[in-house]
């Protein structure tokens, strides 16, 4: 690099390119939180579904699946699972594993009550109905 | 050869950790690889989320201890002084390393909900979402070994001589600490939670992180070609202000689809498009210091490792990651088999090799001599070019796969479920899975190369041996 292009030169450069991208990065995370509301429908965020939150979390189901496109890639996107499938099929889905399949990939056994159960659903029902801008591109996800 | 200052030898317990709990990740790599073909491998003794939460979590504990060592090495002799504690750098490692250790030993034996219940998460909720799964205890253990850290860094870079090399460094790791309190905050709003989760996973792979690549890279290519300081400060901050000025706002292109408004199609792509720019930087930063070299260092593999890091930073980050970045394209490839190849690649390519960049450059000098024997570089550089190749396979195949689950799953007139999808790519994994046992086999020959010594000259009886240099 040429002689005239200082060593202060690129450091100021540094700071002040880096103190303009986050604080644009800020003003944009302030809009969208300004925003999102109409997207994510908290109205409908009950306490039904904070508590399945809780347990999809506690159960570490990201270890396997994703949701929304995020998480592992080893099991069914569950992010439009409710769409798919249904409550009451995920309900008996969840009870009756593992499936024992010999070779097939495996699903743990949870143990959940049934209130439980209740809750997971209504967190993957309240979770299907944000707005995802149209993903994932079909119902299987 | 002697250390310039004796403290630097704190480095070495911690390379030797991040070597230990590396080969730690890579078996569990291979055991997720088994099970993603024969689907009840293990199970239900180590169910894949387990096995996953393992590698994942070892692989940034690893690299954690490896940025540290770095950091223990280079900060005195940068600074020419000291460093300020090194009973406190002691300290730390046995706290982290243990600490480590519970955590993983607690993935394996206890269920996941009932770790969580014994270590808090009722009071704070933080588990359970990708790379974060650590219980509360572990969480807070990082945040306190991270300032103690941080404080004896600081406190040795106060009394001694100010280098960019060790200024970046320390920005690099303040911002990995700051950013990790986000791992705090975890919203019952999906939505809000999934938007500040990347505020550590991406701000650190594509922000801070590349910082502390930066340094460490430009302090071994510093000693390793002795060209002008300033020319390679003045480089280093031309990478990081495109890393940070692309980067930051380039965290938008993992908005596109969780909820957050549309406008962040343009924001993340734009920006995020723009983000190979530091890693080619880096590349050509790597090729140019080596070629206008003043000395020839006799540590040929650490020059290797350097060029490496170089190439296979912007391959892994700069080109897959470009692949599936702009919006349009990230709607069909969004969390499939792509996503897991770039992640593999970039995260090899950047962090893990420049860790064993530094690990080259500093161990033997740590024991007593400026390089390895001649036999001892040509194992090492085996072991470079088996787990780098193997990882450059391992990625085309999960490419190969994406690219099929994409168009299964997503594309064609009739969409297959996952699950049919995952049957049809198993040839892949296999290959995949095979590749992963020769990157095994790169890394054993890695830590043999420790262990091998020269063949002894013999010297005949009554000869006078020459003096050597
Ligand atoms: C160890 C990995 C693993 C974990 C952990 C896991 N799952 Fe699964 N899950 C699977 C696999 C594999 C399948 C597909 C199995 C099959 O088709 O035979 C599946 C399928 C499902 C399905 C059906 C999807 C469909 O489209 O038919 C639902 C619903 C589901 N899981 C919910 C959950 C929930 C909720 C949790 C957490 C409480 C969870 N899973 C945790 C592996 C896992
Ligand atoms: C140094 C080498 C390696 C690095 C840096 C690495 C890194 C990672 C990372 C970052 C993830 C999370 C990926 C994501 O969320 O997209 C991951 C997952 C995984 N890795 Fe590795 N890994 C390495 C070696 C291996 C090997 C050798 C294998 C097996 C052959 C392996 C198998 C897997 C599997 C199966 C997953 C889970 C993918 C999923 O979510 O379905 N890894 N690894
Ligand atoms: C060394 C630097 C980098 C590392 C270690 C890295 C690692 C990763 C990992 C592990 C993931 C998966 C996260 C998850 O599990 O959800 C990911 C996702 C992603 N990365 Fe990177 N990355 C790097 C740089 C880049 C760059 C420079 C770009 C763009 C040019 C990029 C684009 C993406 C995109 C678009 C995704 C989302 C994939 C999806 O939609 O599923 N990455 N990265
Ligand atoms: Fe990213």
């Amino acid at each position: 690099m040429s002689a005239t292009f200082t060593k202060s030169m690129a450091r100021n450069i540094f700071y002040g390119g880096t103190v303009f991208a986050a604080l644009l990065f800020l003003a944009l995370t302030f809009h969208t939180t300004w925003k999102l509301p109409q997207r994510d429908h908290r109205e409908n965020l009950t306490a039904e579904v904070v508590r399945g939150k809780h347990l999809w979390e506690t159960r570490n189901c990201i270890g396997c699946h994703t949701l929304l496109g995020e998480g592992a890639y080893f099991a069914p996107e569950l992010g439009n699972v409710y769409k798919r499938r249904g409550g009451d099929f995920i309900k008996v889905w969840i009870k009756i594993q593992p499936t024992g399949a010999a070779g097939r990939r495996q699903m743990p056994q949870f143990h959940f009550t049934d209130p439980q159960l209740d809750d997971i659903v209504a967190f993957l029902k309240w979770t299907s109905e944000i707005n995802t801008e149209n993903w994932p591109p079909n119902i299987q996800g | 050869m002697q250390l310039h200052y004796q403290s630097q030898a704190v480095a070495k317990p911690y390379f030797i950790a991040a070597i230990g709990l590396f080969v730690g990740q890579i078996l569990f790599g291979l055991i997720m690889g088994l099970q993603y073909v024969i689907g009840d491998f293990l199970f239900p003794a180590i169910p894949f989320n387990v096995a996953r939460m393992v590698h994942t979590n070892l692989l940034i504990v690893w690299l954690l201890f490896g940025f540290m060592g770095a950091a223990y090495y280079l900060v005195p002799e940068e600074t020419e002084t000291e460093l300020h504690s090194p009973l406190l750098a002691w300290v730390l490692f046995w706290v982290f390393l243990v600490a480590g250790a519970l955590t993983v030993v607690g993935y394996l034996i206890v269920p996941y909900a009932s770790l969580a219940e014994m270590t808090g998460n009722g009071i704070l909720a933080t588990m359970g979402r990708e790379f974060l799964e650590q219980p509360l205890p572990t969480k807070l253990g990082i945040v306190v070994v991270a300032l103690a850290f941080l404080y004896n860094i600081g406190m040795t870079m106060l009394k001694g001589r100010k280098t960019a090399i060790s200024m970046i460094l320390l920005i690099g790791l303040v911002g990995l600490a700051v950013l990790f309190l986000f791992a705090f905050y975890n919203p019952s709003n999906l939505v809000k939670d999934k938007y500040f989760w990347w505020w550590v996973v991406h701000l650190w792979v594509e922000g801070v992180w590349e910082l502390i690549l930066g340094a460490i890279l430009g302090f071994v290519l510093l000693k390793l070609t002795g060209v002008d300081r300033e020319v390679i400060e003045k480089w280093l901050y031309t990478i990081i202000t495109l890393t940070l000025v692309t980067g930051i706002i380039g965290t938008g292109h993992h908005y596109y689809w969780i909820g957050a408004p549309a406008y962040w199609q343009w924001w993340g792509g734009i920006f995020s498009a723009l983000e190979p720019l530091p890693f080619f930087a880096l590349t050509v930063f790597c090729f140019n210091m080596v070629n206008r070299r003043r000395r020839e260092h006799p540590n040929k593999a650490a020059t290797l490792w350097a060029l490496g890091t170089g190439v296979m930073a912007f391959l892994g980050a700069g080109v897959w990651g470009f692949l599936h970045t702009l919006a349009p394209i990230n709607y069909y490839t969004h969390g499939t088999q792509i996503t897991a190849a770039h992640g593999h690649m970039a995260f090899y390519g950047a962090y893990v090799m420049v860790v064993l960049t530094i690990i080259s450059y500093a161990m033997p000098i740590m024991r007593g001599r400026e390089a390895n024997s001649e036999r001892a570089q040509v194992l090492e550089m085996w072991s470079f070019w088996l787990m780098t190749v193997s990882m450059v396979f391992i990625t085309l195949f999960l490419t190969a796969a994406g690219l099929l689950q994409v168009w299964l799953q997503r594309i064609i007139p009739n969409p297959q479920p996952f699950m049919v999808v995952q049957d049809q790519l198993a040839l892949f994994y296999w290959l995949r899975w095979i590749s992963g046992v020769v990157f095994l086999i790169g890394l054993v020959v890695y830590m043999y190369s420790f262990f091998v010594q020269d063949k002894p000259q013999p010297v005949a009886a009554g000869e006078v041996q020459p003096a050597t240099a």
